[in-house]
């Protein structure tokens, strides 16, 4: 006998464990399963950032919706989730690097998106001390800020729990076939019906999506991250480049994650990357040039988070194009974590009512037909 | 000295630890003629075992014994081997591809190997007591190290405690240096030796039979030695006196150095780090490599020999190098005339002979590897034993997710100091088997490196223009 | 805590914390601040307490200390030389110091 929920969601990242929180708060009973435990990869290991800054057009109504969450985020969850909130800031390495941002945020702010301001070097180094001279300004989001993934993904996991969801954990999902009004979602242990099953799997989303005759381009990518020893407190911010990449914080217990896109191998089926050291060298100088009292921080730990890249680097979110019941919630291209909280929300108002006031236009799956 | 730009961009085999495994397989390899290079992180070669044995201080070679100085021929072995050994040298990653990541004297390079040979050796087994990181407290390991490398010997008034025959030997050691011993205090469980026991015959029969007892009653005849079940280190800002109980009876001895040991482990952050697969060793109490016979992993081309692979202690760690390094040959260079594999094993078979006595009887007691309470598990983030174990009876189901909540094992020591402690409480709690409660996954650095040194890798110009902006 | 055996070995002058201490050729830093008597090396950036070399070979990282201006270097790996600056190091060192 199968066992059956309203909803099965697939994957236990911080989406899935945010969707499944959303459905319980509406009444509904979804069963979650996670082939490895929740927030094992990419949710519970990424780099922590909180930024609704220079975020592509098509995702910014859910940043948006998601920082009201986060901002009150231990009433949703019950757990502060190591939220801070002292703004990110993009620097500009270059005067024509500013000139780019100066348009940037003039278009926003024609589209009424007052959350990018461009600073000057004056502002600039008000707000990161730290940084080299030669920077010559930049943009921040002062809203912005960073959270504590693994503890993140957990208080959804922990309150979806409590109100009602159940969380299976080391179940992998091996097949999906209609049975009548059901979806039929076969594992390694048993099976489960529901009338409705959202993929948010994550790096292993297009296998969901390929038993749907449904296959989408998905690249799996592990973004690298290294972080120091602990330092006495010397920047707020979280601080992201454009041109070279670099993510960098300086997290509350003083140590210094550097991140921003360099990207180890993958090995999906083993649960395994391996960190290319040569580029993290890369990160290395950038933050060498950017940051010059970091010459002598230890870099204690590297590591690398598996998760799901799209061609144009947005994600996946909306109904299936060839499924009635089904929905995808995956492909957010190494920016998911700040969307969570708000993307798991709409899902759920999307499953559980037929539609959603936020706008997610552009974002579905039938951009990828053939 | 050898500096980093001196190196290779590849060599065919990369032995990492330059101890009695590390050293015969790269002797044996070079010999063979496979391009064959050591790092070594410590000044000079030697391992823990034969540490400093071509600089030691220690003339009196009656000190630190024969067993001791029979390290001087692998070492002098090794250097006519024509194999390059570089000390001052730490490997700090290694992946599934054989990259090496090495530094020498604060400048960084990555090595390509065919094939790599792990030699790490062991580390001492955690000792969480409370008060074990007081200044004053100091792993007998360490005393040892600092006798041998350096001729330094306790001279304050010192306390040892714990189990196993290091414990024993650096007593021995300390005393003919003129060094000062207050006591002993013995921490091996009486109900040991009904497991020993049955073993006892095949211990009668290996090297370490005669020269066990010899040492016991050397040191026996000279310092009080206490059968303990409980010990503890007191001070306010270092170690002013231990705390020894045995039933409910405490005593107390004031104390400038505590000497703490119970035996040792496979230091497995490198190897686990490149992913080789490991396997709880009930026995051993501890996690040691899946390996075949020629001491192969789980990673094609990457061998651990030594006791990484398993404790067996100096002179069977370098019939295992042998062996490792054997292989090697066998699949880098099948043409080399190779020694009689035969002989090798036959010799170490009987130094392993009796290492399941040593294994029993040693093994220690639950509350020294348990602890409770205040008592610290992860000496580097100050996490106690009693917030493990709440965080594993609310949910908390493996090391991984207990380094996410707690931050143990995430300092500078990457778990080597608080892995097992960690796997053990979690398993105690949980009413689970080590085996299937697991290990951190550890990764790279498996040494800190500063940015500076990251920074210094030679950048390709491949890479140089993909980056220009 | 410890004495020098045999008071064999060239003497090399290190600076520790601005105070002359004298070593030998063959010490680690590690080394020579037991030699010296030192009472500790760091306090923990966590809590501030006080720790002291502890496991001498590697493992154990109790050793950090600034050298040459570089912090947190395992003293017990490093050897001596003449001149050497070596810093304990006091909680959460400060970027670029």
């Amino acid at each position: 006998m199968a066992r059956t929920a309203d909803v099965v969601i697939i994957g236990g990242g911080i989406h899935g464990c945010s969707t499944a929180l959303h459905l319980a708060l509406r009444g509904l009973k979804p069963i979650l399963i996670e082939k490895d435990y929740a927030g094992r990869h990419a949710s519970g290991v990424n780099a922590g950032g909180v930024r609704q800054l220079a975020r592509d057009l098509l995702e910014i109504p859910l940043s948006i919706a998601s920082m009201e969450l986060w901002e009150r985020i231990e009433e949703l969850v019950g757990d502060d989730c190591g939220f801070s909130s002292h703004g990110t800031v993009l620097i500009a390495e270059s005067d024509e690097e500013l000139a780019g941002f100066r348009e940037r945020v003039d278009d926003l702010h024609l589209r009424g998106l007052t959350h990018e301001e461009l600073i000057d070097r004056a502002e600039l180094k008000r707000l990161v001390p730290a940084v080299s001279d030669y920077c010559p300004g930049g943009v921040v989001s002062r809203r912005d800020g960073a959270a504590d993934p693994f503890r993140t993904t957990q208080a959804f996991r922990r309150r979806a729990v409590e109100e009602g969801a159940e969380i299976i954990e080391g179940v992998t999902v091996t097949g999906l076939t209609r049975v009548g009004s059901n979806w039929r979602v076969e594992t390694s242990d048993g099976a489960f019906e529901a009338p409705k099953v959202v993929n948010a799997a994550g790096a292993w989303a297009d296998r969901i999506a390929a038993m749907l005759g449904e296959p989408v381009p998905l690249t799996v990518v592990a973004p690298m991250l290294m972080v120091t020893s602990a330092l006495a407190p010397f920047i707020e911010p979280v601080v992201i480049l454009r041109g070279r990449k670099l993510s960098f914080k300086q997290r509350e217990n003083g140590t210094v994650v550097i991140g921003g896109g360099h990207l180890a191998t993958p090995y999906r089926d083993r649960n395994e990357t391996v960190i290319d050291w040569n580029k993290l060298a890369l990160s290395a100088r950038t933050v060498w040039e950017l940051f010059p009292a970091m010459h002598e921080a230890t870099i204690v730990r590297a590591w690398a988070g598996i998760e799901a890249y799209m061609p144009d680097g947005v994600p996946v979110v909306g109904r299936s194009s060839t499924s009635e019941g089904i929905f995808h919630q995956f492909g957010f291209s190494t920016h998911g974590f700040q969307l969570g909280p708000a993307t798991g929300a709409v899902m759920a108002e999307l499953v559980a009512t037929g539609s959603t006031n936020t706008p997610i236009d552009g974002l579905g799956i039938e951009r990828f037909r053939p | 000295m050898t500096a980093a730009s001196d190196l290779a961009p590849s060599y065919d085999l990369v032995v990492i630890g330059g101890g009695p495994a590390g050293l015969a397989a790269a002797s044996l390899a070079a010999r063979a003629g496979v391009s064959t290079v050591l790092f070594d992180e410590n000044p000079g070669v030697g391992g823990q075992i034969y540490r400093a044995i071509t600089t030691t201080p220690v003339a009196d070679r009656a000190v630190l014994g024969e067993d001791y100085w029979a390290g001087a021929e692998l070492a002098s072995e090794a250097k006519a081997s024509g194999a390059l050994i570089v000390n001052g040298a730490t490997v700090w990653s290694l992946d599934p591809q054989k990259i090496v990541g090495v530094s020498i004297a604060g400048k960084a390079r990555m090595i390509e190997a065919k094939h790599v040979i792990i030699a790490t050796g062991s580390q001492e087994r955690p000792f969480p007591i409370p008060g074990w990181t007081l200044p004053g407290v100091m792993t007998a390991g360490g005393a040892q190290t600092a006798l041998k490398a350096q001729g330094l010997v306790p001279s304050g008034r010192t306390v040892m405690a714990g189990t196993g025959p290091l414990l024993w030997l650096l007593a021995a050691q300390t005393l003919r240096a003129g060094g000062r011993i207050d006591a002993i205090l013995d921490t091996t469980p009486w109900r040991n030796w009904l497991q020993a026991l049955v073993h006892l015959p095949d211990f009668a029969l290996s090297p370490y039979f005669a020269k066990g007892l010899a040492l016991l009653r050397e040191v026996k005849a000279k310092v009080p030695v206490h059968r303990i079940d409980r010990v503890g280190a007191v001070g306010k800002e270092k170690l002013s006196e231990v705390v020894f109980a045995s039933g409910g009876r405490e005593r107390r001895l004031p104390a400038d150095l505590l000497l703490l040991h119970q035996g040792v482990v496979p230091n497995v952050n490198l190897a686990n780090a490149a992913g080789v697969e490991h396997v709880w060793n009930d026995r051993q109490l501890c996690f040691v490599p899946v390996l075949d016979a020629d001491f192969g992993s789980s990673v094609p081309g990457i061998a651990v020999t030594g006791d990484g692979a398993g404790i067996a202690g100096g002179t069977a760690a370098a019939e295992r190098g042998r062996i490792a390094a054997i292989a090697a040959v066998r699949a880098l260079r099948p043409e080399a005339t190779l020694p009689d594999t035969q002989a090798i094993r036959q010799k170490l078979q009987r130094e392993e002979m009796g290492r399941a006595f040593l294994d029993w009887l040693n093994r220690p007691a639950e509350s020294f590897r348990q602890p409770e309470g205040e008592t610290l598990a992860c000496r580097c983030e100050e996490v106690t034993a009693k917030q493990v174990r709440d965080m594993a009876r609310i949910g908390c189901e493996g090391p991984n997710q207990m380094k996410a909540f707690l931050r143990c094992g995430m300092g500078p020591c990457q778990g080597r100091l608080c892995g097992l402690t960690v796997t053990e409480l979690i398993a105690a709690e949980r009413k689970m088997t080590p085996a299937e409660v697991g290990y951190y996954r550890l990764r790279p650095p498996v040494k800190p490196i500063t940015l500076a040194e990251l920074a210094s890798l030679p950048i390709s110009e491949a890479e140089r223009k993909a980056v220009e902006r | 805590m410890f004495k020098r055996l045999a008071d064999t070995g060239t003497a090399v002058a290190i600076v520790v914390d601005g105070k002359p201490v004298a070593a030998r050729a063959g010490d680690t830093v590690a080394a020579a601040l037991l030699a010296a008597g030192i009472d500790h090396c760091r306090t923990t950036p966590v809590t501030g307490a006080p720790r002291a070399p502890y496991c001498l070979m590697g493992v154990c990282f109790e050793c950090l200390v600034t050298v040459d201006g570089v912090g947190s270097r395992q003293g017990c790996l490093i050897p001596v030389h003449d001149g050497m600056k070596v810093e304990t190091q006091i909680g959460k060192r400060e970027a670029g110091r």
